[in-house]
């Protein structure tokens, strides 16, 4: 599987370390209430929902430079508004990934 | 340049603001989770640029530009790149960025930005027949007289070769112009071209028919082009 980078961040930074940290704090606290958000809409069977905060988490996906996961990302986002769950396993590993990166920061 | 930035992910802001601080002479002065609070920040201030996200809980961002009366310049900033033919629909908009958004790409935004004019800044010319808006005002030339409309009040505007014909709530107008010039003046969130000879405001709709439109006592024919635009402008149940 693969493992987030910094070259969006870093792109961005230019090396501007401030910009880095204020950053990853921001990341550090919107994932996992984001990522609860997941949790709570997935288990409530809320479609349209989970959708929305799929959506959102891809942002996340995609700066962190998860080329992959982030189509994994889309396509989940398109089956949950077909009301199909496909993909539900390979996204919320990729939350785990993500999760476990942050922690390392 | 003075903007704001308007997404509900902080994310997103954070590093949008970052984008716009490797610019110079751009300015973020404000930052907003959601457009409701930009609405009230608008209504008192004046900015160059927004960079508005589309999805947004509640009020999405096409929501958020319905309800502005002069919107200044906006670019749209999304994860989603489906929106990009609907988001072309209004002039006030310059470019449509899709997350996650490179410093190059977003400099050539700025640089058009920089470079476009919306079509309210745009003076026409002396020789046009319908002379200028403001606000919810169109002045149209009438006998070498600038005859003052108010927009809301128009109901309809048909094409009679080279005229057009402008019904208002009280009187009728008739004007040497285009209803290609007539709709570019008017807001798109109250105006729609409904077939080749007619622009509709939809407020004034009474009911629709198979292919129809009742506005007063006119009935007004929909192409079958423009009636798929026309469904998704009303509030259907």
């Amino acid at each position: 599987m693969e493992q987030p980078n910094m070259i969006y961040i870093k792109s961005l930074s230019g090396g501007d370390k401030s910009f880095e940290e204020k950053l990853f704090a921001i990341i550090k606290s919107e994932f996992p209430t984001e990522q609860q958000i997941y949790l709570n809409h997935i288990e409530a069977q809320n479609y349209q929902l989970t959708a929305e905060i799929v959506h959102k988490l891809k942002h996340k996906i995609s700066i962190l430079g998860l080329k992959k996961s982030y189509k994994i990302a889309v396509e989940f986002e398109n089956n949950l508004l077909d009301e199909s769950t496909a993909l539900q396993e390979e996204f919320e590993s990729i939350l785990l990934i993500i999760t476990n990166f942050l922690k390392q920061l | 340049m003075n903007c704001i930035i308007i997404d509900d992910e902080a994310t997103a802001r954070a590093i949008i603001s970052q984008l716009c601080h490797n610019i110079e002479g751009l300015k973020v002065t404000e930052e907003f989770p959601n457009a409701i609070q930009a609405i009230k920040y608008l209504n008192q201030n004046d900015v160059d640029l927004i960079f508005l996200d589309i999805h947004m809980p509640d009020f999405t961002g096409f929501d958020f530009i319905d309800t502005l009366r002069n919107p200044p310049k906006i670019i749209l900033t999304t994860s989603d790149a489906n929106f990009a033919i609907q988001a072309f629909e209004y002039d006030c908009i310059v470019d449509y960025l899709v997350k996650p958004i490179s410093q190059e790409r977003f400099q050539k935004a700025i640089q058009k930005a920089k470079t476009f004019t919306n079509f309210a800044n745009n003076g026409s010319s002396t020789h046009e027949k319908i002379e200028s808006t403001s606000g919810n005002d169109l002045y149209v030339n009438i006998d070498r007289r600038l005859i003052k409309i108010d927009i809301p009040s128009i109901s309809l505007i048909e094409a009679k070769g080279d005229y057009i014909l402008i019904k208002t709530d009280d009187k009728n107008y008739t004007v040497h112009s285009t209803l290609k010039k007539i709709e570019g003046k008017l807001p798109n969130h109250l105006f729609l071209k409904v077939h080749r000879s007619f622009v509709i405001n939809i407020k004034k709709i009474i009911d629709i028919e198979d292919n129809s439109v009742l506005i007063k006592k006119d009935v007004i024919p929909v192409s079958r082009s423009n009636r798929p635009e026309l469904m998704k402008r009303l509030n259907l149940l």
